[in-house]
């Protein structure tokens, strides 16, 4: 996968997208074969390895602290770029307390930056389930990743909330951040993919830029079906 | 100035210094003594089931290991009461590591009766070890512990070692569950999978809670030891970490003031009870139930829900219009 770009992932129900993430993100181990980051091989490792190496996800079914307030959740995102141990926070060592407010800064600004900040301190749970979605974005956005899985991120979402996603989406990309799209919200595949992969039962029918799958035969006989109108 | 006198640090110093000047029998400083070591082992138990979501049945335990490497080592006079303290610590630190890297990958209720089995097994050589333990009947002549010279053998002195002791350990945990390490523990009890994805090592961490609660635990141990000169088996057996489990949830699962109050209530109600003591265990359960149906978020919330909605009202009714 090049760098800096948005590739999606299409396919009908047990095409086997989400397993694909599952794979790339540690939470199963493949059978055979090998998956590269940067050049290293990071099949079979747990899930918590993969992700301190910049890989963030989020998930089919959103998966929030739901007892964390929301500023919380956002803070526990950037624990792969902080240190202080459980020692250094409960003495409350200057060390550990500089780090504390960086999260706490940085934190805050990514929820202001999606608009968030206002309920900051209401539980996770509280949330909508369109907010929920953002948050669950905040928050692996707040680990500053390489790369970003996004496991169909519109689900849930209304008209107004999916563009505003797709921006998000964009916007990314421009810094740099390379994403991994799931998506069944056709037009917002379109929109945003440099690339679009097809699956259908676990095996790669098409890979190429959003018009040329628009008009792959094997891709509509599988998916799309004749009545899309990209 | 309310905010100043509802800070519940100084309230708790200020607890901690006036009430000698009320109590003068040595008998209710031995209770007050007690309920701090059921503080310090509710304290840390809360910071495993509360925070981290993780059970644990067999935390008497750590209690038991502490108390009786400082009484085994103290009352053959074989080592300084400190020391043994420290010792017992690392056994029981150890233990927990030991056991926590296979017990740990388990989870609800497998998780429960590992512990539980652990609870049992340590209760067994407590009994049966009676070259060291002194069996069923106990351990005597525990030494008192002394500070730079100075002896605490009496309810009275040790009253302040204890009750430094619960402060510090009560800082200690508010301050580990609202820092980084304290974020990732409160948010893998929510979403283990969520939390690995951010790069969270949650197998590493709920073996670290475990193994510093087991630590607690063996404090409070080595605290009941010099305490009371005297133990035996049956404090460390598994009622008592069902009572443990108890204490954390009447005063609330994941509230740090709420350990203080859990163990309070549950340590001075079986005294005043004593007229029901064949009954003690259907009390307990009685308790528990009450609070799980009327108050399911603990004495400490479900008593503040109450006081605030109660202000609301009253404050209505006094507003000017």
């Amino acid at each position: 996968m090049p760098p800096g770009r948005v590739k999606a992932v299409i396919g009908p129900n047990g095409a086997g997208k989400t397993t694909l993430f599952n794979l790339v993100t540690g939470f199963l181990i493949p059978d055979a074969g090998r998956i590269l980051f940067q050049g290293e091989e990071i099949q079979g490792e747990p899930a918590h390895a993969t992700a301190a190496r910049g890989i963030a996800r989020t998930f089919q079914l959103v998966q929030l602290f739901d007892h964390l307030t929301v500023l919380e959740n956002v803070m526990v995102g950037r624990h792969r770029l902080t240190r202080a141990g459980m020692l250094a926070g409960a003495l409350r060592l200057p060390r550990a307390r500089r780090e504390d407010a960086a999260i706490r800064r940085d934190a805050w600004e990514a929820l202001e930056m999606v608009g968030l900040a206002v309920r900051a301190h209401q539980p996770a749970a509280a949330l909508p389930l369109g907010l929920k979605r953002l948050l669950e974005i905040a928050r692996a956005l707040a680990a500053q990743p390489i790369l970003l899985l996004l496991d169909e991120p519109a689900s849930g979402l209304d008209p107004v909330e999916t563009e505003r996603l797709g921006e998000m989406i964009l916007d990314l990309k421009a810094r740099g951040v390379t994403v991994l799209l799931v998506e069944h919200d056709m037009s917002l595949t379109m929109e945003v993919a440099d690339d679009i992969a097809v699956l259908n039962y676990g095996r790669l029918i098409a890979e190429g830029p959003p018009r040329a799958i628009q008009r792959h035969p094997e891709v509509i006989a599988a998916y799309l079906g004749t009545d899309w109108q990209g | 100035m309310t905010r100043l006198l509802l800070n519940p640090w100084l309230l708790f110093a200020a607890g901690v210094l006036l009430v000698p000047q009320a109590v003068t029998n040595q008998y209710y400083f031995t209770l007050l003594n007690i309920i701090g070591i059921h503080t310090i082992l509710v304290v840390g138990l809360n910071l495993l089931m509360g925070y981290a979501g993780q059970i644990s049945l067999g935390h008497a335990a750590f209690f038991g290991l502490g108390a009786y490497t400082s009484g085994i080592l103290t009352a053959a006079g074989v080592v300084n009461p400190w020391l043994a303290l420290l010792l017992g610590l690392v056994v029981s630190g150890s233990a927990a590591f030991l056991i926590g890297i296979p017990v740990l990958k388990l989870r609800g209720y497998y998780l429960a009766m590992a512990t539980l089995g652990f609870g049992v097994i340590i209760f067994i050589v407590l009994v049966q070890g009676h070259r060291f333990t002194g069996g069923p009947s106990g351990l005597h002549g525990i030494p008192s512990l002394s500070l730079g010279g100075f002896p605490l053998d009496t309810p009275f002195r040790l009253y302040f070692l204890v009750w430094t002791c619960v402060g510090l350990l009560l800082a200690f945990s508010a301050n580990l569950v609202d820092s980084r390490v304290g974020r990732a523990l409160r948010a893998l009890h929510d979403s283990e999978t969520a939390a690995q994805s951010l790069a969270v090592h949650t197998a590493r961490l709920k073996l670290q809670i475990f193994v510093l609660s087991a630590l607690y635990a063996s404090l409070a141990g080595s605290l009941y030891a010099h305490t009371l000169n005297f133990i035996a088996p049956s404090s460390f057996d598994i009622m008592f970490s069902i009572k443990l489990v108890t204490m954390v949830v009447v005063g609330g699962m994941a509230s740090i003031w709420g350990s203080l109050l859990g163990a309070a209530t549950l340590t001075v109600l079986p005294e005043f009870l004593a007229f029901f003591q064949e009954f003690e265990v259907v009390i307990y359960g009685a308790i528990l139930m009450v609070v799980m149906i009327f108050l399911p978020r603990g004495l400490v919330r479900g008593l503040m829900d109450l006081w605030e909605r109660r202000h609301r009202l009253t404050e209505g009714g006094t507003t000017p219009g």
